[in-house]
């Protein structure tokens, strides 16, 4: 209980503005048998500590890329990127991030628990340990009861709550999620968005967060980017000052609709410039 | 109204048996051997089979029932057709009414057999009885067969003896068997099998951790796994003496290369997401390789270890005809032919096949085990 009352101090106590994320001129070529794919281009970004950072925008504009060059899955190839002050590999060797693909990519031979507990077993902690952790993760997303079933029997929603417990498991600072809800319909959608909120304002974590949907990027958010495809570029940067403990209601704000009119004119201008 | 064919035919050529001379004639006597008058239990059996026959041609063969009905005319005329052919001497003589009788039982087992495979029941054990029935029904029909037709035309035994005879010599050659089992499979085929996957595993890791490896053991491999065995046994034979060494040594040989490629094609089948997810862990090495790309390459690793089961019992075998000690599976089979032993050599064949199906039989099963989790598994669990 006290460990709690700490935690919740801390998230009221004014964030300190550390850079977590720091992207300047970050460029991003893949050379394909096809010629080269402009993934990224020019991108310039900083995420601070306790941003909930939304990534918007239409299909195969470099979310994911950009995404996987924070968690060094993909190497810029211009540019400069830091990670809590250090380089993208330096960050993942410290685990400083857990990240969220955009499938669940569970490994069907562990049963969904010993599929929470992977990172857990890599980060060599003790069996008690990873046992309790799982299970606080895995009741996070509601599927506690499931620890024993294996991935196969689960429907394609459970496997990607699964795969948010798995990376919720190990506490890291920094969360990667790359469109974690599509997969699921609109109450559960709600339902997680509420609790992904809460879990933020207890616990100060940056969120870097892909998806595809206006309203959950402007309900989430402290901040959102809007990109615009081939070559992937941010358009525009959308500050909301919604607070940490806000609910479903503030969907029907004039503030609310307001900020969800000027991500769709973003959009459209994206796309208009595709054409 | 549709009728059952199988049903038509099996009643047709019961009743022309009835007609039909059971047996040809005896040269000596210049009488036929046995009528079907003389012989109460196959007479009977001939009428079931056309009554059966032609009252199920109507009705169909609807339910498992009826199918149980079919099959158990069936066994009772075979009964009565080995004893015709064994004690009223109609063995090497049979005539055409003998073989229209067996046509009629192959029809009605046939319809039998296909029920029973197409029976789907929820209750699991019901199932299982249904689906270990189908392969034993066609077995035990397929043996029948076999002895019906050798002893039927009177085929010479050195050509082919009747499964009974190989079965009784199966039996009373028991130590003589078991011996050469313990030589040929305990000693040579399962530490040539252990040694020869166990390397391969462990080369194969070696190899996907050191690029030129690959590209430099692999062709190197290929070659190995072209190797005639019969030019390399008696090499080997020379190389390790007589005993079953030898005979390990050819096993390793063979082995050795499908569980190398297959290991390594396996160690590659982790998808790239799952390694990207290891990645974020910053897991090492090691850590992947147990945790995600071993138990990925199973699948491949249990293919290799069932090919290699089959690769295994044939080499021991074929190895044993350069050079062994007084006994093994090999050395029996190549003697007793010669000695026109034929019988034996069908018992030691026998043997053989029995442990390479159990051997087989055993991988497979700690391959569902360990690798349920498989798609081509799964659904057999529901
Ligand atoms: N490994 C790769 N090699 C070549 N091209 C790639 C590679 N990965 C992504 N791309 C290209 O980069 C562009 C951006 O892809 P990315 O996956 O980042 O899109 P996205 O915004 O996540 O799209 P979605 O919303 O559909 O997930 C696409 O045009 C894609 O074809
Ligand atoms: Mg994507």
């Amino acid at each position: 209980m006290t460990l709690k009352e700490v935690v919740n101090n801390v998230a009221e106590m004014p964030a300190s503005k550390n850079a977590v994320v720091d992207i300047k001129n970050l460029s991003l070529t893949f050379q394909t048998a096809d010629g080269p794919v402009y993934a990224l281009s020019e991108v310039d970004l900083t995420i601070e500590e306790g941003d909930f950072v939304s990534f918007i925008g239409p299909s195969g504009c470099g979310k994911t890329t950009l995404l996987r060059v924070i968690a060094d899955l993909e190497r810029a190839t211009d540019g400069h990127i830091s990670i809590n002050g250090v380089s993208p590999e330096a960050a993942r060797e410290q685990r400083a991030y857990g990240y969220v693909f955009q499938a669940p990519a569970l490994l069907p031979w562990r049963s969904i628990e010993r599929n929470v507990t992977l990172p857990l077993e890599i980060m060599e902690l003790s069996k008690e340990e990873r046992v309790k952790r799982a299970q606080e993760a895995l009741k996070l997303v509601e599927l506690n009861g499931f620890e024993k079933k294996f991935p196969w029997q689960l429907s394609g929603g459970m496997q990607q709550r699964a795969s948010i417990a798995r990376a919720l498991s190990f506490d890291a600072d920094l969360l990667l999620m790359d469109e974690p809800f599509g997969a699921l319909d609109e109450i559960v959608r709600d339902h997680l968005n509420e609790q992904l909120l809460k879990l933020w304002a207890r616990t100060n974590k940056t969120v870097a967060f892909v998806t595809h949907s206006i309203p959950e990027a402007v309900y989430l958010s402290s901040k959102i980017v809007v990109m615009s495809p081939r070559p992937g570029r941010i358009i525009d940067v959308i500050e909301t000052n919604f607070p940490k403990d806000r609910t479903l209601d503030i969907r029907e704000t004039p503030e609310f609709l307001e900020i969800a009119h000027r991500v769709r004119e973003g959009l459209r201008a994206g796309h208009s410039n595709d054409e | 109204m549709k009728l059952d064919r199988f049903c038509l035919v099996a009643a047709i050529a019961a009743l022309l048996a009835l007609i039909f001379p059971l047996s040809g004639v005896d040269s000596d006597t210049g009488k036929q051997v046995a009528f079907v008058g003389d012989i109460p239990g196959l007479a009977i059996a001939m009428a079931l089979c056309v009554i059966a026959g032609a009252a199920f041609t109507w009705l169909g063969v609807k339910s498992v029932k009826a199918g149980v009905v079919i099959l158990a005319i069936a066994v009772f005329g075979c009964w009565q057709a080995t004893r015709v052919l064994y004690e009223y001497g109609v063995a090497g003589y049979a005539g055409l009414g003998f073989w229209l009788f067996i046509i009629s039982l192959w029809a009605f087992v046939w319809r039998g057999i296909d029920v029973i495979a197409n029976f789907r029941s929820l209750e699991p054990t019901k199932q299982h009885v249904a689906n270990i029935t189908v392969p034993i029904a066609f077995g035990v029909w397929l043996l029948f067969l076999w002895e019906v037709l050798v002893s039927g035309f009177g085929v010479p035994q050195v050509l082919l003896p009747p499964p009974s005879m190989i079965g009784e010599r199966f039996v009373n050659s028991t130590d003589i068997l078991a011996a050469d089992f313990y030589q040929t499979f305990v000693k040579a085929v399962l530490s040539g099998y252990v040694m020869g996957c166990g390397s391969a595993f462990i080369v194969a890791i070696a190899v996907d951790r050191v690029p030129f490896l690959k590209r430099g053991l692999l062709p190197l491999g290929n070659m190995v796994s072209a190797l005639p065995i019969i030019g390399v046994a008696p090499i080997m034979v020379m190389w390790f003496g007589f005993d079953w060494q030898s005979k390990a040594a050819v096993i390793v040989i063979m082995t050795f290369f499908p569980m190398l490629v297959n290991t390594v094609t396996g160690l590659n089948a982790a998808g790239k997401l799952e390694k990207d997810l290891m990645a974020t862990y910053a897991s090492g090495y090691w850590s992947t390789l147990f945790r995600l790309r071993l138990p990925a390459a199973m699948p491949f690793v249990f293919n290799a270890l069932k090919i290699n089961s089959t690769l295994a019992l044939i080499g021991a075998i074929v190895a044993e005809f350069f050079g062994t000690p007084i006994v093994g599976m090999g050395f029996r089979i190549s003697t007793e032919v010669g000695r026109m032993n034929i019988d034996m050599v069908w018992a030691e064949i026998a043997l053989a096949a029995l442990a390479g199906t159990a051997f087989y039989g055993a991988v497979a099963y700690i391959e569902r085990k360990a690798t349920s989790w498989h798609p081509s598994f799964r659904v057999r669990r529901h």
